[in-house]
């Protein structure tokens, strides 16, 4: 087991924004964690890494209470990929060796400065190494996030929405990426993730947060529409094309009438 | 994780060398500016006499005199007041994530100027003589100084015990900073209308920066206290790069950004309150400096820090040499120069565009 949340409780001016919250993320397993706006799925997030400070319950991390550890001591295990994105303009290589600080002395020896290289061109990046990183593509950008947070050498990766500012095409090479590491390395991982589709289709496990609390947890397969109705208040229907799910929205046709499918698949073809 | 089969790049070698040779330039400019510092003024003082000064051997009596107990403090003076005021601003601009961050835009400066003219006004610091080339002097400096001091690290003391009650985020400081230089600036005006001639002189006099005020004493101090804090900057050279990148990416890879801000903005604060309580206000250095050697070296904490160093104690050597020069016989005081000086390249720096 790489994490286990046990009854994690949080509060923000005297306020319960999360309660009683208990799941658990294996090795080689991507949870991600859906709701909507406001619910505290971030919050979540950073009160997993101390970003935050839980009012109650346990986090381990490999058995270790991160409540307890010193925040360089966590950074050498979890990695965090926030959702707001730098304003530094460092080089990619300097922005991906920033993330060997958690192990770093006073400066970075010959082996950073190689697992700095490896994992930038692990990520293609390695023809923009020496570009300022505020040149890059959104896409690139991301990926030199997420490659600073691998060479922390987490066993735990955090990710707040990693492609919620993409589009399409990066969107799916990130969560290719992130489906590669996780399977490849043996880290489990944790997203937020506004987009249903992408984390029906590339995450094993689902946890879905309303009101303050956990309203389901499980495997990705066992998501209903149900489930998903009573999250959002948005009635779907999932389908299945080529194996991968696919979530719909059903449009309000009228009193009394029911629903029907916003976007008629059957027509086609 | 097994990324082990990876190696050092040839171009990123390349681009290091690259940053620890304008390093090294720098430095060689120094010197030579120091040399050229204390060769230049109203007394003929060759090259050749400085070098033979410096190690050891004065040619005679008049240069070793010149050159020791009149050049050099001044020249010394300058060097860590620029090199203060430079790394001060460049790392209160990174902590703070803004391209403000300076002694001067944070109230700090102003609080000094506040302290002096209340010591010059109600401490009986303030009682001036004039000689008969025209200076005036205030006559009891120490204390002017030390109240100079004491309102410095009570404006920062002030922004700091603000932020922890809002949480330490760059808006609350710079804000913070801002109230409080223009309440300060108002209580300077406050007492300047009710001062006589001579301690409005005196106050007016006194917020002239100006390198020749310090004595051997003041100057071993102002060095040390650069050197020290300085060092403090560079060894944090890389929770800078990480606050940097933003304060929630930072707290992942383990820094403490609430605290690192806090112990930054105070080591900065006393560093700059030291320069302006012994050498009066000297604008600009601390904001301008960093944002040049921006511009080249890049915004790597680890590169930039000790390059505004090193750059601000040459660019005011240069502008103190040149305000002594410039008028001869009159000397200029440094700080009128930086002021004119500073605010056109920093003009021409936002035109040219951010870096």
């Amino acid at each position: 087991m790489i994490l286990d949340v046990r009854q994690l409780r949080f509060a923000y001016n005297g306020q319960t924004v999360l309660d009683g919250i208990d799941f658990q993320v294996r090795a080689g397993e991507l949870l991600a964690i859906l709701g909507p706006n406001g619910v505290g799925k971030t919050t979540l997030l950073k009160c997993i890494n101390t970003i935050h400070k839980p009012a109650g319950g346990t986090i381990l991390v490999e058995d270790r209470d991160v409540l307890r550890m010193a925040p360089g001591d966590i950074a050498t295990r979890i990695g965090y990929v926030a959702q707001k994105n730098e304003t530094a303009r460092l080089t990619v290589f300097d922005a991906v060796l920033m993330g060997r600080k958690p192990h770093l002395r006073w400066r970075p020896s010959r082996r950073d400065l190689e697992m700095v290289e490896a994992v930038i061109r692990h990520l293609h990046l390695g023809g923009k190494m020496l570009r300022t990183i505020d040149r890059l593509s959104g896409g690139e950008l991301q990926k030199v996030c997420i490659a600073r947070a691998l060479v922390q050498e987490p066993r735990l990766l955090l990710l707040d929405e990693p492609t919620s500012a993409l589009d399409l095409k990066n969107q799916v090479e990130i969560m290719r990426l992130l489906r590669r590491v996780v399977d490849e390395h043996g880290v489990g991982a944790i997203m937020t993730m506004h987009d249903l589709n992408k984390a029906m289709r590339y995450a094993d496990t689902v946890v879905m947060l309303k009101d303050r609390k956990v309203l389901s947890y499980g495997p990705t397969r066992q998501v209903t529409a149900e489930m998903i109705e009573s999250v959002y208040g948005l009635a779907v229907e999932i389908h299945h094309i080529n194996g991968s799910p696919i979530v719909l929205p059903l449009e309000e046709t009228g009193e009394g009438s029911g629903s029907s499918l916003l976007f008629n698949t059957s027509t086609r073809g | 994780m097994h990324f082990h089969n990876g190696q050092v790049p040839l171009e990123y070698r390349r681009y290091i060398t690259a940053k620890v040779a304008f390093i090294g330039l720098l430095l060689l400019l120094l010197l030579m500016a120091l040399i050229a510092a204390i060769s230049l003024g109203a007394a003929e003082v060759g090259l050749g006499e400085v070098v033979r000064c410096l190690i050891g051997e004065p040619p005679n009596k008049r240069v070793a005199t010149i050159v020791w107990n009149i050049r050099m403090p001044q020249a010394l003076a300058a060097l860590f007041a620029g090199a203060g005021l430079a790394v001060a601003g460049a790392a209160m601009q990174s902590i703070l994530r803004n391209p403000l961050g300076s002694p001067f835009t944070l109230g700090i400066s102003h609080a000094a100027a506040f302290g002096a003219a209340l010591s010059v006004m109600l401490l009986g610091g303030g009682v001036m003589t004039s000689s008969n080339v025209g200076a005036v002097h205030i006559t009891n400096p120490y204390l002017t100084t030390f109240a100079a001091f004491v309102f410095c690290m009570l404006t920062s003391s002030l922004i700091i015990v603000i932020a922890r009650l809002r949480g330490a985020t760059p808006e609350v400081m710079v804000l913070t900073g801002v109230a409080l230089g223009a309440f300060f600036t108002a209580g300077t005006m406050f007492l300047q209308f009710f001062a006589n001639d001579v301690q409005l002189a005196a106050m007016v006099f006194w917020t002239f920066g100006d390198t020749a005020r310090a004595s051997w004493n003041e100057i071993a101090l102002m060095g040390g206290v650069t050197v020290v804090t300085s060092l403090f900057f560079f060894a944090n050279s890389w929770n800078y790069n990480a606050i940097d990148a933003g304060d929630e990416t930072a707290k992942g890879l383990g820094v403490r950004v609430e605290r690192q801000r806090m112990l930054g903005m105070l080591v900065a604060s006393l560093l700059t309150a030291v320069v302006i309580s012994f050498l009066g206000i000297i604008g600009f250095v601390g904001l301008v400096v960093p944002h040049m050697v921006r511009r080249i070296i890049g915004s790597d904490n680890r590169f930039l820090l000790p390059a505004s160093a090193i750059g601000g104690a040459v660019l005011l050597l240069l502008a103190d040499t040149a305000a002594r020069l410039m008028l001869a016989p009159h000397v200029l005081p440094v700080s009128v120069l930086t002021a004119f000086m500073g605010a056109p390249v920093f003009l021409w720096l936002i035109v040219r565009g951010k870096r």
